[in-house]
């Protein structure tokens, strides 16, 4: 028996079929994919193309394999519905009571302390129409609230990003390195949460001067040691102890030093979009600085 | 048993026909397999340059190329490219005559392939140390090396195919199923990977998807399917006992290609949801390729899977197959979305591709490479005790360096998503899990230190054998010619 063809025909449907499924039809649906307008300031384009020092630093990024220990997308495990009262307005009494009488799982005791400072997270993890609920019964009374939608999950909490990352945040990149293994922490956010130069070229040039006991390897081939002549350079590292270059001589980055500073500032996936929303008050506050350069 | 005794552990002393179908595939599968056991040293000398680093930051600090991001990628591509497709294209080459009783066409060309694609590796390399790695994981190597690589398979591929079609024994095996549809699938997948990634990038995430396609379709379908048919040729011949079930096998054939090539998005993926959804749901199907390869390979062996007595090659073999359904497990359990959390992101994921890799991969062709070479070359191995002792270093190399990054990862995955734990302690308490590690990469670079040494000692016996007397010889035939002149 000779099936030579058949076969052939059969496993070559077989396999096109992950061809269709896996790189046309993400092409079709995401490859046109362009900058747009976000939902909380519809006048302000994102994302923005990198300025050239930054897609320089890129390259190095991608020279050097960055890639193998640090990842570029934030997970979100889920989200979680609040409710704020932004303003008490003249009664709190009355604000007080429409809430209880709403039965939004407020207890006498929640309900007395309203009249603090606002504004207030009175109802935290609740549900959307439960929170809605709240924010009607709370304006009937003549105050204020408004419902909260933040994105919670472990990279969340580590302070990694206010939202998830989702396609839309890597239309620029070219190639797109997303990153496989966290040997070293995530930078979808880098040039937010660590937005200091100088420290990014002391922590390239010795991670452990930053970091203590970081297992990160040392990039000093990104820098030149040079004898002081005249005037040291405003450039020049300042390093301190051990970490120190001997006497007379300093640390200058070079340009591939510079521009892989410039690409890990210009790292910032924070706009709030459509598929990836987030409220106003989740933008303005700070997220907890857990990976903070250490002292 | 007896450890120098070869003629029953190996492919030769078969009769005169097969002999004759061995032999004329001497040279291509000389340069595949040679500049295989080259680029396996040097992968494990790069892969240990590369674990240094985490426990010596500033080890070779000034010197761009020898940074971890270069010498890590070199290390996984000399093991993929350099040694892993070429030995299964030899590999295939040779089940192909032997199966379809026809001798290699054109073993000239084919062997010209294989020069090119030694050097596309070579090139590739040199251009991932000089800073020209396209970024893509599996994919590191430049352009130019890849333009080399793929007119390399194309050469070696179509002769492959060509000595396929001259097939004297018409039926086909499943293991020859199996070689068809990898050797067609892999020119679609670098040429699309590299088309759309390299010459013509298409934008934004959709560069990762396709990155993460070619991915799983190179080391689950093509490794895979390769992989799976020199097992199940091998065992038949070993034992010298048909295949328990050839359904089965087809089964297996049909639900890595249905299957096992949408795997290969990760569940936490920044893409629309119905990807991962669909690829983890394919990988998840996958289970069912385990079981009936499980099923298949203990049925066909029964009580002699143990056997101390086993061949070093069939030894090689027994342990791929145990490290297939290990590591094809592993994946399983690494797409499940609720358990993917603590592995994704972590060493798990790195244990168990080299455990697909390395552990059942490269083990079964080096089990196959030590089977064969003796009957295509037509000298034994001159001695069968380095052999054993390459099974038994890699064995423990491979546990070594897998089962630690397995516990490690878990822990890394755990502590990753408590984010109480600061970053620093998350990293350092991987470290000691990196070190044994480290040590499990030592053993595997002797272990190709042995295979390299086996291969050369061969080459030795080779030239005493042949080169010398033959030099006699035509010393011995050139005086009359002179005495005449």
């Amino acid at each position: 028996m000779n099936y030579g063809a058949l076969i052939f025909l059969a496993a070559f449907l077989g396999l096109s079929a992950s061809w269709f499924g896996l790189v046309l039809t993400p092409q079709i649906q995401l490859g046109r994919e362009t900058q747009a307008t976000n939902t909380v300031n519809t006048a302000e384009l994102y994302p923005i193309a990198r300025p050239g020092l930054a897609s320089e630093g890129a390259e190095i990024y991608r020279a050097n394999g960055c890639v193998y220990c640090h990842s570029q997308q934030v997970d979100q495990s889920g989200t979680q519905v609040n409710f704020v009262l932004a303003e008490v307005g003249t009664n709190p009494v009355a604000v007080a009571e429409a809430l209880l009488k709403a039965k939004v799982g407020i207890t006498n005791a929640n309900a007395l302390g309203l009249s603090g400072g606002v504004p207030k997270t009175i109802l935290r993890g609740t549900s959307i129409a439960t929170a809605k609920k709240a924010a009607k019964a709370v304006r009937d009374a003549g105050a204020d609230g408004r419902v909260e939608i933040l994105s919670v999950g472990p990279d969340i909490a580590r302070g990694w990003g206010a939202r998830r990352s989702v396609a839309q945040d890597f239309i620029y990149d070219n190639p797109v390195m997303l990153g496989s293994q966290r040997v070293g922490p995530d930078l979808a956010n880098v040039g937010s949460r660590l937005p200091d130069p100088n420290w990014h070229l002391r922590h390239l040039y010795l991670p452990r001067t930053e970091v203590n006991g970081s297992a990160m390897p040392s990039y000093k081939f990104l820098f030149q040691q040079r004898k002081i002549q005249g005037q040291p350079s405003s450039e020049a590292l300042r390093l301190n102890g051990e970490f120190a270059p001997p006497a007379g001589y300093e640390i200058v980055p070079r340009p591939e030093a510079k521009a892989l500073v410039a690409y890990l500032l210009s790292l910032k996936a924070g706009a709030p979009l459509f598929e990836a929303p987030l409220s106003l008050a989740a933008v303005v506050a700070p997220a907890p600085a857990t990976n903070s350069p250490a002292k | 048993m007896n450890a120098t005794s070869c003629t029953t552990t190996s492919a030769a002393g078969s009769d005169p026909i097969t002999r004759e179908i061995d032999a004329s595939g001497r040279v291509p599968l000389f340069f595949l397999f040679f500049g295989g056991a080259i680029w396996l040293v040097v992968s494990s000398i790069f892969g240990l340059l590369a674990s240094i680093k985490f426990h010596s930051p500033t080890f070779l600090a000034d010197c761009a190329s020898m940074t971890y991001g270069r010498v890590y990628p070199v290390a996984t591509n000399a093991l993929l490219y350099g040694f892993a497709v070429p030995a299964g294209l030899g590999v295939a080459l040779w089940i192909i005559a032997r199966l379809g009783q026809t001798r290699v066409l054109q073993p000239g060309i084919i062997a010209f392939g294989a020069m090119i694609w030694n050097l596309g590796v070579l090139v590739g390399i040199l251009g991932i140390l000089k800073g020209e790695s396209t970024g893509f994981e599996n994919l590191e190597m430049p352009k130019y090396a890849a333009i080399l690589l793929f007119i390399s398979y194309s050469l070696i591929g179509i002769w492959t195919l060509l000595t396929l079609q001259s097939r004297r024994e018409k039926s086909l095996q499943a293991p020859q199923w199996f070689l068809i549809a990898a050797l067609f699938w892999f020119p679609w997948i670098f040429s699309t990977a590299q088309l759309l990634l390299s010459v013509h990038p298409v934008r934004g995430v959709t560069q990762s998807v396709i990155n993460w396609w070619f991915s799983a379709n190179l080391k689950l379908v093509w490794l895979g399917l390769v992989g799976l048919a020199t097992s199940f040729y091998l065992m038949t011949r070993l034992m010298n006992r048909a295949l328990y079930s050839q359904y089965l096998a087809l089964f297996a054939f049909w639900t890595i290609i249905l299957f096992a090539s949408w795997s290969g998005i990760p569940a936490t993926a920044p893409l629309p949801a119905w990807l991962p959804a669909l690829s983890g749901i394919a990988t998840v199907i996958t289970l069912v390729t385990v079981l009936s390869v499980a099923v298949n390979v203990f049925r066909t062996c029964g009580k002699g899977c143990g056997q101390s007595e086993n061949p070093a090659p069939g030894k090689f073999i027994a342990f791929g197959v145990m490290a297939f359904l290990i590591s094809w497990f592993l994946n399983v359990v690494n797409s499940l979305p609720e358990l993917t959390r603590f592995t994704h992101f972590t060493w798990f994921t790195v244990a168990q591709s080299h455990l697909n890799v390395y552990g059942f991969f490269s083990m079964t062709m080096l089990g196959a490479i030590y089977y064969l070479i003796p009957s295509v070359i037509g000298v034994e191995w001159p001695c069968w005790k380095p052999v054993k002792a390459h099974y038994w270093v890699a064995v423990f190399g491979i546990l070594l360096f897998a089962i630690p990054l397995v516990i490690g990862g878990v822990i890394q995955g755990i502590s990753l998503n408590n984010p109480r734990v600061p970053f620093a302690d998350l990293t350092k308490s991987t470290l000691n899990f990196l070190r044994v590690s480290s040590t499990g990469e030592l053993f595997i670079l002797i272990g190709h230190l042995l295979f390299l040494g086996n291969f050369i000692a061969l080459g030795l016996k080779l030239a005493r054998l042949y080169l010398i007397p033959a030099g006699l010889g035509a010393i011995a035939e050139m005086k009359p010619a002179e005495v005449k002149s």
